[in-house]
C-alpha cells in the first residue's frame, strides 16, 4: 500500500461541484503527475466542508491549509508553491473578517464553535471508499452491538442518550425503536427518511453524499435493536449524487459482510434497498412516506396507528431521518453519557443547520444544542452581508416562524424554538436583512404550502389557498383592516383542524410574522406602503429631475422601454409600462432614480 | 387483446413491457416503473400511462393519480435544454423571483411550459442544496450560480446557437 505524505482534499459537495470542483480535482492530479508526485500526494474528493460561501475549497493535510474560491487554473500554483516549495499560496487563503489570512483552518471562526458529530466524516474521507470510513471507527459500533449487546441494551443506550428525531418532530428516537421492538409481528422494516424537502435545508443530502456508510451502519444497528432484517432508504430522485454514493456504499458494505446474510459472521441478517421519492414535500411525513414507498399517492393518514404498529405493507416499521441515524454509531461508541453532556438537558447532542440567506458565511454547520442564534449568525455566520442590519431569521422552513432581534440570545433547542413561535424543523436557517418584507416572506412560504398540499383534507387544501389570496391582497395594497383579523382567525382554524403536520404548521410563518412584525402588516393595509421597499405593487420608480443629466443610460437598460427622454433632457418613467425591475436604478450613475 | 385505444408504437410498448417486467409487474413498484419510463420517453403522456396501467394490472385512474401527484413526473415533453430555477428560501431572499420573471419574459413562456421550438422548458425547483451560490439556475445538468436578472440573456445565448 502506498503511504502518502500529503493529502489534498477537494470538496465534492453540491455547491462546490457546481463551481468546477471536478475539473479542479482533475487538474490537481495532472499537476502532480507533471512533477512526479502522484505517489506522494493523494487527491481525494470528499463530502461537503460546510463552508459553501467560499467554495470551491481545497484543504491540504497534514497542515490544515484551507484554500478558498479555488479555480482550476490555480492548481499548478498550489502544487508548485505549497507542495514543492513549502510556501502557502497566500492569495487563496481565507481572509478573516477582522483582517489577516488564516493559515490553519482550526483557527477560523466558522469552525471554532462547531462540534461535528453527524458531520464527523464530511470533508474528511472519500465517501466512495469504505476503508476510509472504517479507518475512522466505521462499523465499530455495529460490531460492538452484535457481539456484546442485547437489542434491549441498544435501545436503552439510545434512550439514555436523549437523542431526538432530527427531521423536525423531535420525538425521542429510542422510544420509537422500543415501540417497533415490542411489536412481535414479522417482518419488520427500518426506514431512513431522506426525502429532504425543506427549501433551504441540505444537511441530509450532505451527510449522504459525504458519509453514506454512517447511515447504513446506524440502520443495521436499528435493525438489530428492533428485530428487522430489511432496511429501506426513501430518497429524492433529485439527489443523483447522493443516490450514486449510497449505491456504491451498499455494494461495498455487502462485499465486506457488513450488510447481507450473517452480518459480521453472526446470524443477524440485514440488507438495505433504495426507494425513490418523486418530489412531494408531504412525503417527509412518515405515513405519507410509507404510502409513497408502496407506490401510492403520498397522502398522510391519521395516527394512530403509528408506523411501529402498522407501517410499510402493514408491518411494524421504524422511520428516522438521515441526521438522526448519523448520530447513532457515535452514541454506541462513545456512550450515552458522553452524548448527553453535549447540548441542553432536554435536547441533547448537536444539530446541523443550513445557514443561508443574507449572511456572510453561507454553509452547513453543526453546533451543540443550546447555542444561541446570535452565536450562529454573527460568530459562525460572520454577520449580515453588505453591512446591512439584521431583521429576522427564519427557522423550521415552511412549518416554522421568523424570529427577531429579541430572540437572538435564545438558546436553540427543540422546546425553546417552539416556545417563541417557531420550530427546529430539519434545520434550515435563513437570515433576512432590512430589505426583506415580512409579509412577502410569509406569502412565499404559503405559496410553497399551497403547491405542496396533497389535497386530502379541506382545511389545508382550501384554507391555505385562501390564506395565500389574503396575503396577496395585502402585498398589493388592496386589503382592508378587517382582513388582518380574518387572516389570524383562518390561521388558527387551519392549524387546529388539518390532518397532518404540513397543514397544522402551514400557518406558522404567517402567525409568527404577524406576532413579530405587526406594524409591517398594518403599513401595507393602512398606508399602502411596504416598509422594506420590496412589494412591487406598492412601489413607484421615479426620476429626480434635479439629478438627471439625460445620459440615456437608464432608457437603454430598461427592458420594456418605459423610460423616455431626449439626450441631455430630463427623462421620465411611464408607470403603466414599468415592470419595476429596478434595472434603471442600477444603471443610473447620478442617483437620479428613486423608489417611492 | 390490447385495451389501448390511442396509438402507441409497437417498439414503445415493448419498452414499457420490459420496464414493468424488470419490476416483476409489481403494482407496488409503480413509482419506480414510472420513473424509468419517463427517463426513456422524456415524459408520460396519457397513452403511455394507459400502457403502464395495463401491464401492472392497475386502473388507469390510479396511474394518472400518481403521475399528477408527484412533481417529478410530467405529461408534456420537456425542452432540449430544461431550465430550472431554484426557488428555495435562500435563493428567494437573494432575488430568485426577479430572475424567474426575466426568464419568463425572455422566453415568453410560463412556468411548466415548453417553448414553441421545443428548445427550452421552464420550471421551478425547491433547493438544490447550493445555497452558497444563490440564486441558482440549472440548465440541464449545468449549474449557474449568483445569477442576476441581467445575466439571463447571456445564459440563454449560450444555447441559442446549439441545436
Amino acid at each position: 500500500m502506498t503511504r502518502y505524505k500529503m493529502h489534498l482534499l477537494v470538496c465534492g459537495g453540491t455547491g462546490c461541484r457546481a463551481s468546477a470542483a471536478d475539473s479542479i480535482t482533475e487538474s490537481l492530479k495532472e499537476s502532480l503527475q507533471e512533477h512526479n508526485l502522484q505517489d506522494e500526494v493523494q487527491v481525494i474528493m470528499t463530502g461537503c466542508f460546510g463552508f459553501c460561501e467560499k467554495g470551491p475549497i481545497v484543504k491540504v493535510l497534514p497542515d490544515n491549509t484551507f484554500y478558498t474560491e479555488v479555480k482550476p487554473d490555480d492548481t499548478g500554483e498550489i502544487v508548485e508553491e505549497h507542495l514543492i516549495k513549502g510556501r502557502q499560496v497566500d492569495r487563496l487563503l481565507y481572509e478573516a473578517p477582522e483582517g489577516g489570512k488564516v493559515k490553519d483552518s482550526k483557527h477560523m471562526d466558522f469552525y471554532k464553535k462547531q462540534i461535528r458529530i453527524a458531520l464527523r466524516n464530511c470533508g474528511f474521507i472519500d465517501p466512495e471508499n469504505i476503508d476510509e470510513y472504517i479507518a475512522r471507527d466505521g462499523y465499530f459500533a455495529l460490531g460492538t452491538v452484535l457481539s456484546e449487546m442485547t437489542p434491549q441494551q441498544v435501545i436503552d443506550q439510545v434512550k439514555e442518550s436523549g437523542l431526538r428525531g432530527r427531521g423536525g418532530g423531535g420525538f425521542p428516537a429510542g422510544l420509537k425503536w422500543e415501540f417497533a421492538y415490542k411489536n412481535q409481528e414479522q417482518p419488520k422494516y427500518v426506514v431512513c427518511n431522506a426525502d429532504e424537502g425543506d427549501p433551504g435545508a441540505f444537511m441530509d443530502r450532505s451527510i449522504l453524499e459525504g458519509d453514506p456508510h454512517a447511515v447504513l451502519e446506524a440502520m443495521a444497528i436499528c435493525g438489530y435493536a428492533t428485530g428487522a432484517d430489511k432496511g429501506l432508504i426513501y430518497i429524492r430522485a433529485e439527489y443523483p449524487l447522493a443516490i450514486k454514493r449510497l449505491k456504491i456504499a451498499i455494494e461495498q458494505a455487502r462485499e465486506y459482510g457488513m450488510l447481507g446474510e450473517g452480518v459480521f459472521g453472526t446470524d443477524f441478517n440485514f440488507d438495505v434497498q433504495l426507494r425513490y421519492g418523486a418530489g412531494a414535500f408531504v412525503c417527509g411525513e412518515e405515513t405519507a412516506l410509507i404510502h409513497s414507498m408502496e407506490g401510492e399517492r403520498g397522502e398522510p393518514t391519521f395516527k394512530p396507528p403509528f408506523p411501529a404498529e402498522s407501517g410499510y405493507l402493514g408491518k411494524p416499521t421504524n422511520v428516522n431521518n438521515v441526521e438522526t441515524y448519523a448520530n447513532v454509531p457515535v452514541i454506541i461508541n462513545k456512550g450515552a453519557g458522553w452524548f448527553k453532556k453535549i447540548g441542553t438537558e432536554k435536547s441533547t447532542g448537536t444539530k446541523v443547520f443550513a445557514l443561508a440567506g443574507k449572511v456572510n458565511n453561507v454553509g452547513l454547520i453543526e453546533v451543540p444544542m443550546g447555542t444561541t442564534l446570535r452565536e450562529v449568525i454573527f460568530e459562525i455566520g460572520g454577520g449580515i452581508k453588505d453591512g446591512k442590519k439584521f431583521k429576522a431569521v427564519q427557522t423550521g422552513g415552511p412549518s416554522g416562524g421568523c424570529l427577531t432581534e429579541e430572540h437572538l440570545d435564545t438558546p436553540i433547542d427543540f422546546d425553546n424554538l417552539l416556545a417563541v413561535g417557531s420550530m427546529m424543523g430539519s434545520g434550515g436557517m435563513i437570515v433576512m436583512d432590512e430589505d426583506d418584507c415580512m409579509v412577502s416572506v410569509a406569502k412565499f412560504f404559503l405559496e410553497f404550502t399551497v403547491e405542496e398540499s396533497c389535497g386530502k383534507c379541506a382545511p389545508c387544501r382550501v384554507g391555505n389557498k385562501r390564506l395565500h389570496e389574503l396575503l396577496e391582497r395585502i402585498t398589493q395594497g388592496k386589503a382592508e383592516k378587517k382582513d388582518l383579523q380574518r387572516l389570524k382567525n383562518m390561521c388558527h382554524v387551519i392549524a387546529d383542524t388539518s390532518l397532518c403536520g404540513l397543514g397544522q404548521t402551514a400557518p406558522s410563518p404567517v402567525l409568527s410574522t404577524m406576532e413579530n412584525f405587526w406594524n409591517e402588516y398594518v403599513a401595507h393595509v393602512e398606508d399602502q406602503r411596504c416598509p422594506a421597499g420590496s412589494c412591487k405593487d406598492l412601489m413607484r420608480y421615479e426620476i429626480i429631475p434635479e439629478n438627471c443629466v439625460g445620459c440615456t443610460a437608464c432608457a437603454r437598460k430598461c427592458p420594456v422601454g418605459a423610460i423616455t427622454g431626449e439626450r441631455k433632457q430630463v427623462h421620465e418613467i411611464d408607470q403603466d409600462i414599468c415592470i419595476k425591475c429596478g434595472a434603471c436604478v442600477d444603471a443610473c450613475k447620478f442617483d437620479a432614480v428613486t423608489i417611492k | 387483446m390490447s385495451r389501448i385505444k390511442v396509438k402507441i408504437k409497437e417498439q414503445d410498448l415493448t419498452k414499457i413491457r420490459e420496464i414493468c417486467q424488470a419490476h416483476n409487474n409489481e403494482p407496488g413498484e409503480l413509482i419506480n416503473v414510472l420513473q424509468q419510463t419517463q427517463e426513456h420517453f422524456g415524459y408520460l403522456p396519457a397513452e403511455i400511462q394507459e400502457a403502464v396501467a395495463q401491464e401492472l394490472g392497475l386502473p388507469v385512474a390510479k396511474v394518472y393519480g400518481v403521475v399528477t401527484f408527484y412533481s417529478f413526473f410530467t405529461m408534456i415533453p420537456q425542452g432540449r435544454y430544461p431550465i430550472s430555477i431554484c426557488t428555495g428560501t435562500a435563493c428567494y431572499v437573494r432575488g430568485a423571483d426577479n430572475v424567474l420573471q426575466e426568464f419568463k419574459r425572455q422566453l415568453g413562456i410560463a412556468v411548466g411550459e415548453t417553448s414553441e421550438d421545443g428548445k427550452f422548458s421552464l420550471n421551478c425547483l425547491r433547493c438544490v442544496g447550493a445555497c452558497g451560490l444563490a440564486p441558482v439556475v440549472l440548465v440541464g445538468d449545468k449549474t449557474y450560480g449568483r445569477v442576476a436578472p441581467d445575466g439571463v440573456k447571456d445564459i440563454l445565448a449560450e444555447y441559442q446557437d446549439k441545436e
